[in-house]
């Protein structure tokens, strides 16, 4: 096959070059397109020295079962040098179930911890030293406020400020609609939510992280690197624009968000894709919402080594292109770090296989020598050339989302929806052709069975939880809990935020089902369109 | 085949991961199949009623989030209970090993983990779905 017939597409179908040369580069200029480290439009790093200072934040993401189990692994974590850590949640707990909710039958403790009130907090966190930790993340979405409640009220019982501890909520719930499904509400009151989150959060915990605006679940949907990138922004675009309806201008919350996006295996596009993110972050920040201070201008990017690369074939392989991805992401300049296991194409991690994965970060950290100066592949003609080609493709793309009406629009109408399931569907094509060689699965197969341990988490946690529940609505004052719950719906009702009366119920142990049927009531519930 | 099958694709539980039931729903439309897809969250009683409804001859069932083992025999049952007796059972999603002969000897036909090929996947369904009419007496 001579090159002429072959393609040389990147994963996302980017045509490369053979190589790129100063010609590839016309209108460069180093100051408008690239500027210092640390300076606007921060395509090189957001802060001048960069991993020279400070590592990015190696935090694992897990849980499962209890929360007492979660928190084991946590501590072993630590000990093994993580500095930051997810809590996972079971999807009940994403949802706003109950673990004896009948939709939560099969489900309680299995992809998470399962959490149904501030008991279950209390012991999630036992014996770690909270204010050490340099970032707290976990996946609620629909559910933010609640677990923004938890944990505030978690931290005031054990007399510590809860500003002193960095948690981090993902609080994306338009990614929900899109494509992960833990969403509850229509959409327009469930962005309302999510504000309510970041306005508390600016008024009263500085330094939290409100929000996470979600690429990584879209691109494992089936995304190319720009749709990951586009829909991105136009959901940040939806919530910055309800939250200037409420008179929270960028400079007031902005300094403190997070994009989260995938780290994929496609090497040189993600190092472009992670600069082209700083850059057209940077240019909307300025120059659609006005903000001035550099903290607002400058991104800070969470990434995960994209899931949807791994294989069940040949699991150990799994190893090397975690490794890859990590690569991608600290080349890229990001500021937090979670790796993937190499068992997880079968279940959530095994001990030995997260601790790989964290070492995969500390090997990369202090033994590669690619941290020893910022942004090492800026200037490449590849790179710079492959950061403007997704830049442009990502504002043609906004462009069209906003004539489309913008993120809820698109949603409700099912386009991104759409143009994921082609996406996907095109890119299976391309393996079940070969066109696209996936090592261990369309060549270099061997029809062995794998051998590795993989972790089961026991059916018993469900009977536990269920039996907690009983236990813990005997022994709470049953009506303070109902007074609470009433003020909840009152306020929500008359259109308030609604942290102070979550917290106000989370403290007198209501269960996030409890809570959450209130919200059911007043905004009721919501089924996007369903596309394929 | 003489008249199209129809299968229903159905996402039980809460799981929210749905790339892989829409890839092969696509995949079994452009085999030329009638495909009905539940979208997330169906519980097990409106996949009962749908496979009832839409008079399918293949239920696909598609869970990634480790909720199998009870999701699975329950919908199988009820199915049973309410008369379809010979549908076609297949799923699909993040199934162990282990739990594979749980699952056939619940009645699921084949299980197509991470990794299978559509060609695979379609090929089967169109063989067992001939085997089936075949045993009917049906005209293929």
């Amino acid at each position: 096959m001579n090159s002429n017939t072959k393609k040389f597409q990147t994963i996302s179908g980017i045509e490369m070059q053979r190589r790129y040369t100063p010609q590839d580069l016309e209108d460069f200029d180093y100051k408008e397109k690239l500027g210092e480290p640390g300076e606007y439009p921060f395509t090189r790093g957001i802060n001048p020295e960069m991993y020279r200072e400070n590592y990015w934040v190696m935090g694992q993401y897990s849980g499962f079962a209890s929360a007492r189990e979660a928190n084991q692994r946590y501590r072993y974590l630590i000990e093994q040098g993580q500095t930051g850590f997810s809590v996972a949640l079971d999807l009940p707990t994403q949802m706003g179930y109950d673990s004896d909710h009948v939709m939560s039958e099969g489900e309680v403790g299995k992809v998470g911890v399962a959490i149904d009130s501030l008991k279950d907090v209390e012991e999630l966190f036992f014996g770690i030293q909270m204010e050490k930790v340099r970032q707290i993340r976990t996946t609620a979405n629909a559910t933010s406020l609640i677990l923004m409640a938890m944990f505030v009220t978690f931290a005031k019982k054990n007399g510590i400020e809860p500003n002193n501890i960095r948690f981090f909520l993902q609080n994306d719930v338009l990614k929900e609609y899109i494509c992960r499904g833990t969403y509850i509400f229509p959409p327009k009151p469930s962005v309302k939510l999510a504000v309510d989150v970041i306005e508390y959060c600016s008024r009263h915990l500085s330094n939290w992280t409100p929000i996470a605006v979600c690429g990584y679940h879209i691109r494992d949907a089936g995304a190319t690197a720009v749709q990951e990138l586009a829909f991105t922004f136009a959901n940040m675009i939806c919530y910055f624009d309800a939250a200037a309806e409420r008179g929270l201008d960028a400079d007031s919350f902005a300094p403190n968000i997070f994009f989260f996006l995938g780290a994929q295996v496609d090497l040189l596009e993600e190092v472009a894709k992670f600069r082209a993110a700083r850059r057209i972050f940077a240019r909307l920040m300025k120059e659609k919402y006005g903000a001035k201070n550099p903290q607002t201008q400058s991104l800070k990017i969470f990434a995960y080594t994209q899931g949807g690369a791994l294989t069940a074939e040949q699991p150990l392989n799994n190893i090397a292109r975690v490794s890859v991805e990590t690569l991608a992401a600290v080349l890229g300049g990001v500021q937090t770090i979670a790796t993937s296991s190499y068992d997880e194409a079968f279940s959530i991690p095994t001990e030995e296989a997260v601790t790989v994965a964290l070492r995969t970060q500390q090997i990369i950290a202090h033994e590669t020598g690619v941290t020893l100066t910022v942004d090492p592949l800026g200037g490449s003609y590849a790179i710079e050339y492959l950061t403007d080609k997704i830049e442009n493709q990502v504002y043609k793309y906004l462009q069209k989302i906003e004539t489309m009406g913008g993120a809820i629009s698109c949603i409700e109408k099912g386009f991104f929806q759409k143009e994921l399931a082609d996406s996907a569907y095109k890119f299976q094509k391309s393996i079940d052709s070969g066109e696209r060689v996936v090592v261990g699965v369309n060549k270099y197969r061997d029809d062995k069975t794998p051998r590795i341990p993989i972790f089961k988490v026991n059916d018993e946690i469900a009977e536990e939880q269920v039996r907690s529940l009983e236990i813990l609505k005997k022994s709470r004052s049953n009506n303070l809990v109902k007074k609470s719950l009433d003020k909840l719906y009152k306020a929500a009702e008359k259109n308030e935020n609604l942290g102070a009366a979550i917290i106000e119920a989370i403290a007198n142990y209501a269960t996030i089902g409890e809570i959450c049927d209130i919200l059911r009531e007043v905004y009721g519930t919501y089924r996007p369109p369903t596309v394929f | 085949m003489s008249r199209p099958i129809r299968i229903l694709v159905a996402k039980p539980g809460l799981d929210g991961h749905d790339r892989g039931a829409k890839v092969v729903a696509r995949a079994f439309r452009d085999a030329g199949m009638e495909v009905i897809y539940t979208g997330l969250h169906a519980t097990p009683q409106q996949i009962v009623e749908s496979a009832i409804q839409e008079d399918v001859e293949v239920v696909g069932l598609s869970i990634l989030s480790g909720a199998h083992r009870s999701l699975v025999p329950r919908i199988i049952d009820a199915l049973r209970t309410k008369g379809a007796d010979d549908l076609i059972y297949i799923v699909g999603g993040i199934i162990p090993q282990d739990d594979i002969p749980l699952l056939e000897k619940a009645g699921v036909h084949e299980v197509f983990g991470p990794g299978a090929n559509l060609n695979d996947i379609t090929g089967k369904v169109i063989s067992r779905v001939k085997e089936l009419r075949k045993s009917r007496g049906e005209e293929m």
